[in-house]
């Protein structure tokens, strides 16, 4: 039995309704009615779950009214809570109070929605700038997303500090760099940061909408846009989720060469990651070392896939590109260049004290904190939590690969640092096992279409950390909604903990080992 | 700090001679090009990137053109922080709603005569995330564009060559 489903039934009994499921592939689903949807998170934080995410669907093509879904993850378990609230009363209680997360989910819910979490803190939109029109809900069946919306007079309240000496200095959305853009606002007292406020939204796109009017074909090309450095993963992400909903099998070969695609995404960006934070800290030896890497692995990507991030490769159903043996030598000579090199830089990293005082020490996320703003991937790792897909819910082939993951305590930049060079390493590794057990076969099948009203779930380890899709079709068996969790979504919340206490000069350094992504989260 | 000079020798210059793609257009407007930028901008081409709502991906390959191997700083160009400086405006995105007052006080804070160049399918024309609720399309529907660079994402060379392309419109 699992241990979520358990701990549900145990503190809910009856209420929890866990047989409807509308899942083809094996999750676990419950639905509770709307007043004991807090009992459930309460139930969930008991057994130490962690939120992954928090979404609404608009349900009235159904005769429903929203769906609200909270899903939990303990361990290998995913687990999906759902309650549903009328139309003509769209709101359910806050989790906030048992999942901090939930802070942000929930007043996405409410600004693009317009489902209200009640006794939320904090009314104030996310995502949704104060110059739309208040009843723009863009996720609402109702809502004409090809029209452009007015623009109304409305202001952004910022958190304030007061006292003597604290000033405030607001940052962006324009940065100094060739960076996405987002507003960071610091109240500060000397040098320190007293409070770190972020608001993003700069880049929203409108990218959950977009998905439903597209078909559920074109969907994996949009989703392999919604964070350009996560190509391979999210459309992965997206494909899997699909294939779920269709009991489509993937053939063998593709499913391997998928993880190529993936790791060698992870490296290519690992590498530009550890050039930028070294940059940061005035090391620009190794941003132009690192780059020059990084650049390597692109060419190859190019030539052997015709793309240097692998964008569209990754299809339902498969893969669209296909390698020959002389592809495989070509990957393996580049790889050992690569680790060659990449290990002489590592030293010189590792000796060089000047960097090791500015990384050090720096934007400390403590594992507990982690732990309760539900961090994922490089930043849990690098904070003491064992997170990764690929060992914990091993979406194949990586149920036949061992992966060992690396797992730092500091929480400092120099950890979200080593935790990539770790990584590095481990996933050249993988990639040359990926090439020696490389099955034949065909490189994709036919995904097929969904019935009306099912849903497809993923968890794909990106890059970043752990990327999640929910897809549910409407009743024609079309696109209802998809919902996508980047890790962005909730490791920014890590990065805003991070910065506390230290020098506004370090702010960029923290914020690039964390590197979220702006497009990811703001969707 | 002997290893890192071992490993700058042992690297050597990495700098590539202009791809063969490249090498031809830019050879094309080649000298013009050179006079262009010495007379005009004097020796040096000021660019401040500004993403109006990319997926990051054309970010990556701006990037790029900083990295050893494409070299850009051996044209003269260079990226600023600040549009104050800036000689040019290298756009990426559809522009979202979001993000259209930010571009369109960045472009008004650049000094004339500025040349501004969309890079990205998305930035000629919206590219797949179009014309909707939250996403304006191409750049040039918020602010005027000299030269547009397709691709998703471009190339690096691509990249480059729209960026000479613009300097020796002028
Ligand atoms: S053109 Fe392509 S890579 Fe560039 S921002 Fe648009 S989707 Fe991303």
């Amino acid at each position: 039995m699992s241990v979520l489903l358990d701990a549900i039934k145990s503190s809910l009994g009856s209420d929890a309704g866990c047989d409807e499921c509308r899942y083809t592939a094996s999750m676990l689903f419950c639905s509770v009615p709307r007043e004991r949807f807090v009992d459930a998170a309460k139930a969930m934080r008991k057994v130490h779950a962690l939120l992954v995410a928090e979404w609404a669907a608009d349900e009235t093509p159904f005769n429903r009214g929203f769906g609200i879904y909270a899903c939990y993850r303990w361990g290998a378990e995913y687990l999906i809570v759902k309650t549903e609230a009328p139309f003509e009363d769209p709101a359910f209680p806050t989790l906030t109070k048992q999942f901090l997360p939930a802070y942000r989910f929930e007043r996405q819910i409410k600004s693009l929605m317009g489902v209200t979490a009640a006794g939320h803190p904090d009314s104030r939109p996310w995502i949704k700038f104060e110059d739309w029109p208040e009843d723009a809900w863009p996720l609402r069946k109702s809502f004409d997303a090809s029209k452009p919306m007015p623009r109304v007079a409305g202001e952004y309240k910022f958190l304030s500090a007061e006292g003597e000496g604290v000033y405030e200095i607001p940052v962006g959305p324009v940065h100094a760099g060739i960076i996405e853009p987002g507003h960071f606002r610091f109240q500060a007292v000397g040098e320190d940061i007293l409070n770190l406020e972020e608001r993003l939204g700069y880049v929203h796109k409108g990218i959950e909408k977009k998905f439903e009017s597209l078909s559920w074909k074109d969907g994996s090309r949009l989703a392999g846009r919604v964070s350009g450095d996560t190509t391979a993963a999210h459309s992965l992400g997206y494909c899997m989720a699909l294939e779920s909903m269709t009991g489509c099998k993937v053939p063998e070969r593709a499913q391997w060469l998928r993880a190529l695609f993936l790791e060698r995404e992870r490296i290519a960006n690992h590498l530009g990651d550890l050039g930028a934070i070294c940059n940061d800290a005035a090391f620009a030896f190794m941003l132009y070392q690192m780059s020059r890497l990084r650049e390597i692995m692109l060419r190859t990507n190019h030539e052997l896939f015709g793309h240097r991030f692998m964008m569209d490769r990754i299809i339902p159903g498969g893969i669209a590109v296909d390698i020959e043996a002389d592809g495989k030598e070509l990957i393996l000579s580049e790889l050992k260049q690569i680790a060659k090199e990449f290990n002489r830089l590592v030293k010189i990293y590792d000796q060089n004290s000047s960097l090791e005082d500015r990384v050090r020490d720096t934007g400390i996320l403590i594992p507990d904190k982690a732990r309760r703003l539900c961090q994922v991937g490089i930043v849990a790792r690098a904070s003491g939590l064992n997170l990764d897909c690929r060992t914990q819910n091993p979406f194949p082939p990586y149920d036949r690969i061992k992966v060992n993951v690396p797992v730092l305590i500091s929480g400092d930049v120099h950890a979200r640092a080593w935790v990539r060079v770790e990584e590095v390493r481990e996933s050249i590794r993988i990639i040359r096992e990926i090439l020696n057990t490389l099955p034949s076969g065909a490189i994709s099948s036919d995904v097929g279409l969904p019935s009306p009203d099912t849903y497809g779930f993923s968890a794909v380890e990106g890059w970043r950390g752990e990327i999640v899709y929910w897809l549910q079709s409407g009743p024609k068996g079309e696109v209802n909604r998809c919902m996508v969790r980047d890790p962005s979504s909730v490791n920014w919340l890590g990065l805003e903990q991070a910065v506390l206490g230290n020098i506004v000069p370090d702010f960029p350094l923290c914020n690039k080992s964390f590197n979220q992504s702006y497009s990811g989260n703001d969707l | 700090m002997i290893r890192i000079l071992k490993q700058i020798f042992r690297t050597g210059i990495v700098t590539e001679p202009l791809l063969p793609e490249v090498d031809a257009e830019i050879q094309e407007v080649g000298a013009e090009l050179k006079k262009a930028i010495g007379k005009r901008f004097s020796r040096s081409l000021t660019i401040r990137q500004v993403d109006a709502g990319s997926c990051n991906g054309c970010e990556l390959e701006i990037h790029a053109i900083n990295n050893p191997i494409y070299n850009c700083e051996r044209f003269g160009i260079h990226f600023t922080a600040s549009p104050r400086f800036a000689d040019m405006l290298l756009v990426t995105g559809p522009v979202t709603r979001n993000m259209e007052i930010a571009l369109r006080r960045t472009y008004n804070a650049t000094p004339h005569p500025k040349l501004v160049v969309a890079v990205g399918d998305c930035g000629c024309n919206g590219g797949i995330f179009g014309e909707s609720y939250a996403s304006l399309g191409g750049i040039d529907k918020v602010i005027p564009v000299d030269v547009v660079i397709p691709g998703c994402p471009p190339t690096p060379a691509a990249i480059l060559n729209g960026i000479l392309r613009a300097v020796g419109n002028r």
